[in-house]
Order: C-alpha cells, then structure tokens, then sequence
C-alpha cells in the first residue's frame, strides 16, 4: 500500500534509518513496459512501493464504441501486443455470444490452435525478457534472451504464414477466422512444435539448476492464496499459488472441452513456482496443438464469410461477458449493445492489470534486486493494464 | 648514462605498454565474438572484413573522437585523475608479471605481494570515479563496488598464497619452476579446491557476472562510470580489462603452470599467453551464462563461504608443507 508520509516528504539518506524515496520508472533499462514505481528504501529493503500506471492509455474502451464489430477485432490485438491472438478472440467471442452467432467446427479448432502457439510465443518472451531483467542485458540473461527469440521467430514466422502479420493479427472475426492455413502449414507447424519442444528441454536444463537461479527466485515473491482471491490474479499468478483455476476448464470455449490437457499447479507461490507453471504450460500448448493438428475438421472457417463492409455485422440489444485464458491470465470482455453496428459500451479486463495489482502487496520487505525479479514474474503486458 | 643504458631503460616498458594496449583491445573483440557464437549470432563483422578485424581500432577511433562531457559540479580533479588511477595500477601489475623464466620488466622477490597490492589499488580510482562524479547514483554504486571487491580481496590473496606457501617462495619465476612436477591446480584435491576459489574471487574481485551488482546498478539507476563519456569512458573500460587480463595472468602463473608445456623453451611466452587467454576465455564463458546475484547474498558469500574456505586451504598448504618436511619443493 502506499506510505503516504513517503509521498509527502522526501527524506534523503544514505543508510541508516532513514529512508530514500526513489523513483523507478517509467523507462529503465529493465522495462518491461512503461511503468513507474515510486519506491521508498531503507538501505536496500523496500519498505513501500506506490506503483503508478497509466503511461500507455490509448482509449482502446472509447475505440470501442466507435469501431464496429467488424473493425475492432484487428485493434484489440494491440491490447495484449504479446498475445494478441488471444485478445482478439475475447473480443469476438463476447460479439458472437451477444448476438448468438454459431462458429463452425473448424473455426474453433483454428482458434484452439492459434490461441496456443500465442502462448508458447508468449511464454518464450517472458522467459528470455525475465532472464534479461536478473542477468543483465549485458551477460547471461541476454544468451537466454536470445535462444528464446530465436525459438519465438519460429513460431512468428509461422503467424505470418497464416495471416501475413508477424505481431498483431487481425485473425479473428465474428463469425470464424479470417484465414485458412495454407498448403504446408501444418507440417511446418509439427515441425516447428517439435523443435521447441526439443529446446525447452535445454533450457530448462540451463535453468533449473542453477543455484544462482534459485536462489534468485526461491522464496521470492510469495503471493498467498488468500491474498491472490482478494486482489482477483489470473493465470500462472493463481496457479502458482496453488489454486486450479484456468478459464479454459472452468467455462471452456471454442471445443477446449474435446482436447487433453493438464492445468500445471504449484503450491509454493514464489516467482520459482510461477516459473515452473509457465514452463509446464509451454509443454501443455504444444500438446494441444498436435491433438488440434491430428483432428482438425474440413469445413468453413467463418459463419458469416465475405464480410467486407465494416456495417455487416449488427447485433441484437443485449449485453455479454467473454473471457479466455490467456497467457497472463484471464482476458475479459464486457459487450453491451444498442442494436446497431458498433458497441454501446465495451470493458476489457486486463488480465495484467489485476495481476499487477499485487505487485504493491509484495514488494515491501524485498531488496530492490528483487523488484525486477518479481515484476517478471508477474508478466505485465503495459497494453493490457493501461488499453 | 649512455645511450644504450636509456634505450634498455625505456625501450621494454614501451614495448610492454604499447602491446598490451594492442593486444588488450584485440580481447574486446574475441569476447564479442565468443560471446556472439554463445548466443547464436556472429558478432562484429563488418568492420574490417570478414570478421570485424578493425572493431578494436574502430572503437578506439571513435572513443576518441566522441564530446567530452564534464558535469558542471563535478570536482574537476577527482573527476579527472579518476580514470588515469584507474588505469595505472592495472598496468603496474604487468611489470612483475614474468612472461618466460627471464622475461619480466622486474625480477621482484616479492612479485605476488607486489601484483596482489597493486591490483587493490584499482579500488581507489573506482571510488574516485564515482565520489567525483557528483551524482547520488554514481556514488552509491562506487561504495557497493567498494565494498564487493573489498570483501572479496580477502579470500582471494588468501587462495593466491597458497601456491606460494606449497612454492615456498613469493618469487613468481620460483612458483612457476615449482610447479615443473605437476602444476598447482592438479594437487589432489587441494589445488581443484584452491582453483575454483580462485576464479570465484577473481570474478568477484573483477565485478564481472555473476557478481556484477555494480554494473547492475543499470537496471534501477546508473554505474560509477555513468558520468564518463569519450576517451575518459574507454580508459576505464581498458582498465578493466587489462586488470582482468591480469588477474588471469596471475592464474596462470599461481595454478596453470605459466610458460611451462611441452616444446622448445622458447615457446614459453606463447604458452603462457595462451593459458591466460584461455583463463579469460573461462571468465567471459561464465559472463554470458549466468545470471547475477543479489547483492546481500554476494556479501553473505563470501564472508561465511569464502573466507573460512580460504583460510582453511591455506592451513591445508601449510599442513602439506609439513608433512613433507618444509621448505620449497
């Protein structure tokens, strides 16, 4: 929570009892995004954290109502830029649940698919960012930096086979996808798949024992149960704080149901049980996406194909929740319309805001080493807390 | 004094000077490139085609040619003297590094005391780079930097003697000719041990990862150095290095065996240079592979690890030294 005495006065030392406010943010070279922490020290603790947000706010909920339901999918990917496949999927699905618009067979699979290998692309660049921010850019963490988006271009070049776009889609439509795999995508995505796969093994090999490495992240960060429900985390936060909570399982969607996979939970809530959610995660996705490889359906890849001006899609009054699980954790959105072609009102929840939220709860009593540590641990995407 | 007299008066320090520069700058490029082929890539490659031959000079050049910028309340001597004081010490250490049994600027009696002092002076132009550079930052990082080296000099003049006690001699010709049998690191056990100690506390000692909170200031706030620009930037920069090339120099000769490998004894130097490169090629290996440690741990390292360890390899080389009946071997 934040001091307020540390806000109102700023007592400079340089040890002792006495406190040094600094002010971390909202660029440094560890960014993980523009954020800014006003940190008060004692020596090297942080005592009190006051963690301000904002830096990125680019109206996505404004844009919202005035796009229409046709051209806001290809923006809600710059929501979560990271994962942007699962945004827009949010998106569309809280439009088709609004107007009760049935997705075809194959449709759901492309999604199941593609929401996937966001994942692993996700997952690989909180690995190689996070090792970065504890090992210096400048030393070991860039060498891990630099295998995992050696691994990520792979997946990213398999994104723009698909849809001619490396970061930010515009894969999603309401109604299905917007495009189809190509001739020899699924090989090339086995392919890929299985070299990943292969390459996670060594890095975990690199990772896992490693005394530095634990003893960078063990015991670091702990969120409890209790305090992970009351803030409302999502994702690898709350699975690694021992609770089985994943979207995908609680409300599936898009034929999540007919797929085999396990939920990773870990107990202990440090930033190392978090690590070992995310890296069983990886392995879990890459599961998914051959059973989607194996088993996906002929057919139509949109209920509504040929959607080419922007006032074709109008939904019936109403209002609808969607959410999926994304990378960071639970993405959601809040449609509420009118009956015409653009929303009334539309609310995302930013997996990443509520997950940062907990960042202010515990910091405090960690040395300042520890921030960046637990900052990555979190996995904030800046799009996703400020939209 | 004649003419000649002056000429071997100046002429070996020049040499010395002059290609240590050279051959320091070549270092940056081979750790960019071994750091480049760790992380899959290729590193400096245009300058000087094909292979980025030129870059060293390249850097150089442009280091030289960059704005000076001194900060208006900066305490101009401090801040100025900082660099050379830097530098100084680093290349002092090479006077009493012999290079073959009598290639050496100075035969000293006491060369490893000598080198072991010298390069603890390093500390005080590390302090003065970040008290002159009147900046909250810069200082806070120079007292961590202080008081990282400093803890960790401890332990490693201790690991650094104990080749001189099993030698029975802080002559660093004599500890070379001592290790004609077996080279100190292959003593059983206690040479591995002595070793391992050794490279940590020469990491530590050198601010280098996985010890290298200092320089991690980066990720909050900014190192000593972050006032330093131009060629007062690359004078620190060759200081570290050339003191890291040193230490492993120092290596070679405590543990590795110096000059000594199989040939003609005129092939003494390229061994030598070679074992040391090869210790530096181990430093920069462990750079880009580890990530860094926190700085309360790094403290509680080595004053409830190292230390005691240290002391107690020296009581080892001690007991050994009995045991076979004292003296030098």
């Amino acid at each position: 929570m934040p001091d307020p005495d540390a806000r109102a006065v700023i007592e400079l030392g340089y040890g002792g009892n006495e406190r040094l406010v600094m002010n971390m943010g909202p660029q440094h070279p560890s960014a993980h995004g523009v954020f800014r922490m006003i940190l008060t020290l004692e020596g090297e603790t942080i005592v009190a954290v006051d963690p301000i947000i904002g830096y990125l706010h680019r109206c996505h909920e404004k844009l919202g109502e005035t796009l229409t339901y046709v051209q806001y999918p290809s923006i809600a990917s710059k929501t979560d830029y990271v994962a942007a496949m699962t945004a827009e999927l949010c998106y569309v699905r809280a439009a088709e649940q609004l107007g009760q618009i049935e997705v075809p067979k194959r449709a759901q699979y492309l999604r199941v698919l593609c929401a996937e290998l966001q994942r692993v692309a996700s997952h690989l660049l909180w690995l190689g960012t996070w090792c970065m921010d504890m090992g210096g850019a400048l030393g070991g963490g860039a060498t891990l930096f630099l295998y995992c988006f050696r691994e990520r271009e792979r997946i990213l070049d398999l994104f723009e086979a698909l849809t001619g776009a490396r970061l930010l889609y515009g894969f999603h439509q309401v109604g299905g996808t917007r495009y189809d795999l190509p001739a020899d995508w699924a090989d090339r995505c086995r392919q890929t798949v299985d070299d990943v796969e292969g390459r996670l093994d060594e890095y975990e090999a690199m990772l896992a024992g490693n005394t530095i490495f634990l003893v960078r992240t063990q015991g670091v960060g702990v969120i409890s149960p209790e305090l992970a429900q009351e803030v409302g985390v999502s994702g690898p936060l709350i699975r690694g704080s021992g609770i089985a909570y994943d979207v995908r399982r609680a409300e599936p969607y898009s034929a999540y149901e007919e797929f085999t996979f396990d939920v990773p939970v870990e107990a202990a809530g440090d930033c190392y049980a978090r690590y070992r959610v995310r890296m069983q995660e990886f392995r879990q996705s890459i599961r998914i996406v051959r059973q989607v490889l194996d088993g996906l359906p002929a057919g139509p890849i949109s209920s509504r194909p040929g959607v080419k001006s922007v006032g074709q899609v109008k939904l019936p009054k109403g209002e609808a929740y969607a959410r999926v699980e994304g990378p960071r954790g639970e993405v959601g959105i809040y449609l509420v319309s009118d009956g015409s072609t653009k929303p009334y009102r539309m609310k995302w929840r930013g997996a990443s805001f509520s997950n940062l939220a907990v960042a202010g709860d515990i910091l405090p009593g960690h040395k300042v080493a520890d921030a960046v540590a637990i900052l990555g641990s979190i996995d904030p995407v800046f799009g996703e807390v400020d939209r | 004094m004649t003419g000649t007299d002056l000429l071997w008066l100046v002429g070996p320090p020049f040499l010395l000077l002059n290609g240590l520069l050279l051959f320091i700058a070549y270092l940056t490029l081979l750790e960019r490139k071994f750091a480049a082929r760790l992380q899959s890539r290729v590193g400096p490659y245009r300058v000087g085609r094909p292979h980025g031959w030129l870059q060293p000079i390249a850097d150089a050049l442009k280091l030289l040619l960059k704005e000076d910028i001194v900060p208006a309340l900066a305490d101009p001597t401090v801040y100025n003297l900082a660099p050379i004081v830097f530098l100084v010490p680093a290349f002092l250490m090479y006077a009493a590094i012999p290079f073959a049994p009598r290639l050496a600027l100075a035969d000293l009696q006491i060369g490893l005391v000598f080198v072991l002092a010298v390069s603890s002076l390093e500390i005080v132009g590390l302090f003065m780079c970040g008290w002159g550079s009147n900046n909250k930052y810069a200082l806070l990082s120079a007292m961590r930097a202080v008081n990282q080296i400093i803890s960790y000099e401890v332990p490693f003049i201790l690991v650094a003697l104990v080749p001189a006690v099993l030698a029975g001699s802080l002559r660093l010709q004599d500890l070379v000719d001592a290790q004609r049998g077996l080279w100190f690191v292959a003593y059983p056990g206690l040479g591995q041990l002595a070793f391992v100690a050794f490279l940590v506390t020469a990491l530590a000692s050198e601010n280098r990862i996985p010890f290298d909170i200092v320089e991690a200031e980066s990720e909050l706030v900014a190192g000593f150095r972050v006032e330093y620009s131009g060629m007062k930037f690359a004078l620190i920069q060759l200081a570290e290095f050339t003191h890291l090339f040193g230490v492993a120099c120092l290596g070679t000769l405590l543990f590795l065996g110096g000059w000594l490998g199989p040939g003609p004894a005129a092939l003494g130097p390229a061994w030598f240079v070679g074992k040391a490169v090869l210790l530096f090629l181990l430093v920069i290996w462990v750079r880009w592979s580890f990530i860094r440690i926190r700085v309360d741990q790094i403290l509680g390292l080595s004053w409830k690890v190292f230390l005691p360890a240290t002391l107690g390899l020296l009581l080892l080389a001690g007991a050994v030294v009995a045991a076979r009946g004292g003296g030098g071997v």
